[in-house]
């Protein structure tokens, strides 16, 4: 029996039938980011709050009066909802143990785009992350401020063209590389981390439901293709995303207890170019820049490669 | 009959906050309100206070902390001064906008630069159209006891906004003097627990904090001030039951020695302490010459400070703040209070206590001379930054 003809049987036994993030918000056609909330909304299932910062999804999905979630929502502001975060997390732990709520654990999710969690909000991260609480962060990386019209940030990929880095004679878009933020909150000691993508539906699914499982801090980063900012077809989001993966661009591994490992496997790596020239905001690339990226993708790539065969769990440490 | 009990006054306040039992406290470091925020640490490690510490690496992040946790149910607290204060900035018109009950002591301090931690009003000033119920405390017992009032007023389902009492840095934050307590049963009579009007948590689904266009934003906005505007009577109220429960009343503005007064000197904060003893003693010097303290500062009090000044020739207002090229901003607003009044006294505006510089009796007795001597229509000055070498 194909699982594709028989869907219907299929999908509620892998994916909670239920919907959180609903229709009748304004994200753009094709937006992967507003697929992917919508598949974690569905592995946290109700009992979670969402602290959203500033970014696109906040601005489509909350149009005084209408709202597309389902979940308990907040929206601070831009820099903060890893700090926001941190406060209901202490809240629902000391009104729990008061008696002021109902005894059940509820997880506190902080979700954010890129700008708001490599950027502006890296403190407020580090800080709640270095705490402790009690607090999954899901990083929404579209690689760029998209909300505000496509600007560089520090997760945008070398080479990209944005708005404030855009390409022209005198410039071949962004000429940094990007930021490796995942890496960053391994260096925090946070017991499990992870890289996902909504092109593999069912492993970010499972990621998010490992993550609401620990007892304090995790952290999910999320690649989120943005057709909008991306400039490729919307139609293309899914496959972006895979491709993404299939060159070693945004490889998909977890990191649980410091133990590294790649759930999503390919036994050879596509050239990057295959991924690159389906969008326009790589279009200005020469073949050289082409070329260096590839080499940087292969050599980060296989820096992660050692970590999976080498690094140990923190169990095994031990003694 | 209660003790008098002698403490810092940043430890009272921070006792006094302990007696409200807040459930989430954020805070970061900064002089001079730091001692409160420790002391509440202290309490919390002692088991004497059952909340959630959380030691945030910003002021950004404690004012953060405290949003989500008021959304999220939590009776939360915070405590900062200047540049900490400003590091806020982003998210006080959050709290207000969201209408959360958050309450803050502000250990008042100058703004950098140059760098300085002493006492002024410059901090709050920069913060004043941020949506916050703000009160000033001129001693310490009136920083315990509006401490417990605050949450009672900011909870208050008729205000629910946020709250901030200021307390002069140095010149209050570290003094020490003897004050009173309510027992713990006090004040869990008068305080009763904090009951959210709305709360995330997925017994009660709803989103907070959403987008508003053009066609509702300004609903929110007036919303917010009626309840600002309205919170007033709450506050006379909450002030009037603390009197019949604590035998010690509050009002909007206090007056001191002004009947029969020709001039009135107009302060807010702890400079009202000194005040008073300059006013005795010109009083005995036969100079017709009284005192009126600003407590509430936001929402402004309009016609209380009206009633105050009424038969007065002329006010002297003393701010501890600039608002450069402009004024004192006290003074504008005493000044817009009375411009359509029949008597309006003259007003001289001086702008004094700049980062931690002592205001001493004779200043105040110079500065009441001044008021006077001071005549309607004829005045010279907007106002004058006063006691400053070279000028
Ligand atoms: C303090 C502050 N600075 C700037 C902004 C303007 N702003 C709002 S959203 C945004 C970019 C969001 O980018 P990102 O976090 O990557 O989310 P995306 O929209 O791409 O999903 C910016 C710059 C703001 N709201 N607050
Ligand atoms: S701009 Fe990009 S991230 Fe934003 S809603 Fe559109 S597709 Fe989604
Ligand atoms: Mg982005």
């Amino acid at each position: 029996m194909s699982i594709v003809a028989n869907f219907d049987l299929y999908a509620p036994r892998l994916v909670n039938k239920e919907e959180y993030f609903v229709h009748g918000h304004r994200a753009c056609q094709g937006c992967a980011e507003a697929l992917a909330i919508r598949l974690m909304c569905k592995a946290l299932g109700k009992d979670a709050v969402i602290i959203n910062a500033t970014g696109c999804m906040e601005v489509v999905s909350s149009l005084y009066p209408t709202t597309a979630w389902k979940l308990p929502w907040l929206h601070v502001a831009f820099p903060n909802s890893a700090a926001a975060g941190s406060g209901v997390s202490a809240a629902l732990k000391v009104l729990r143990r008061k008696g002021k709520i109902s005894d059940r654990p509820v997880k506190a999710v902080s979700i954010g785009g890129d700008g708001g969690t490599f950027d502006i909000g890296l403190q407020a991260l580090s800080g709640a992350m270095e705490r402790g609480h009690d607090l999954l962060y899901v990083c929404f990386d579209n690689e760029a401020y998209m909300n505000t019209g496509i600007q560089r940030s520090g997760a945008t990929p070398f080479g990209a063209s944005t708005t404030t880095h855009p390409a022209g004679p005198a410039s071949t878009g962004k000429s940094a590389w990007k930021k490796n933020l995942t890496e960053i909150m391994i260096a925090h000691n946070v017991p499990y981390v992870a890289t996902a993508c909504p092109s593999y539906p069912i492993d970010f699914i499972r990621k998010v439901e490992k993550a609401k499982k620990v007892k304090g801090p995790a952290f999910i980063h999320v690649l989120a293709v943005c057709p909008t900012g991306w400039r490729c077809a919307s139609e293309k989001a899914i496959s972006m995303g895979r491709l993404a993966s299939e060159t070693g661009v945004f490889p998909i591994y977890e990191v649980v207890d410091g133990k590294y490992s790649l759930t999503i496997k390919h036994d050879k790596l596509r050239p990057v170019a295959d991924y690159l020239k389906l969008q326009g905001r790589f279009r200005h690339l020469s073949p050289d820049m082409v070329k260096q990226v590839q080499e940087r993708v292969v050599q980060e790539y296989n820096k992660l490669l050692d970590k999976v065969d080498n690094l140990h769990a923190w169990s095994e440490l031990k003694g | 009959m209660a003790k008098r009990v002698g403490m810092e006054i940043a430890l009272a306040a921070a006792e006094a906050v302990a007696l409200c039992k807040p459930d989430v406290v954020a805070a970061y470091p900064i002089t001079p309100n730091t001692h409160i925020p420790e002391h509440l640490s202290d309490l919390v490690a002692e088991g004497k206070l059952d909340a959630e510490f959380i030691c945030v690496e910003s002021e950004h992040s404690a004012l953060s902390a405290c949003i989500g946790a008021s959304a999220a149910g939590a009776r939360a607290f915070t405590a900062t001064s200047s540049q900490g204060l400003l590091y806020m900035g982003e998210v006080m018109p959050v709290v207000s906008g969201m209408r959360l009950p958050v309450v803050m002591a502000i250990g008042n301090r100058a703004l950098s630069a140059p760098i300085n931690i002493w006492n002024d009003h410059s901090d709050i000033m920069s913060q004043r159209d941020m949506g916050w119920i703000s009160i000033f405390a001129s001693n310490g017992q009136e920083v315990v006891d509006m401490m417990i009032q605050a949450f009672k007023i900011a909870e208050d389902r008729e205000v629910m906004l946020p709250i901030n009492v200021n307390l002069d840095g140095f010149q209050l934050t570290h003094v020490v003097e003897a004050m009173l307590f309510p027992s713990q049963k006090e004040v869990e009579k008068f305080l009763p627990d904090y009951k959210p009007f709305a709360q995330v948590h997925p017994d009660s689904v709803v989103s907070m904090g959403t987008l508003g266009l053009p066609e509702y934003y300004a609903e929110s906005l007036k919303a917010r001030d009626e309840a600002m505007k309205g919170s007033k009577k709450v506050i006379v109220r909450t002030w009037k039951e603390w009197e019949k429960i604590f035998g010690r009343l509050y009002e909007p503005v206090m007056k001191y020695r002004t009947e029969g007064a020709e001039a009135l000197l107009v302060t807010m904060g702890s400079m009202g302490e000194t005040a008073e003893a300059a006013i005795d003693e010109m009083r005995s010097k036969g100079m017709p010459v009284g005192l009126v303290k600003l407590v509430l500062w936001r929402p402004f009090p309009f016609e209380e400070i009206r009633a105050a000044v009424k038969g007065c020739r002329s006010l002297v207002v003393m701010d501890r703040a600039v608002s450069f090229g402009a004024c004192g901003p006290v003074a504008a607003e005493v000044r817009s209070a009375l411009y359509d009044q029949p008597d309006a006294p003259a007003i001289v505006s001086e702008i004094i206590g700049l980062g931690g510089r002592d205001v001493l009796v004779q200043d105040f007795v110079a500065l009441a001379e001044k008021g006077l001597k001071a005549k309607k229509g004829k005045q010279t000055e907007e106002y004058e930054i006063y006691g400053v070498r070279g000028s």
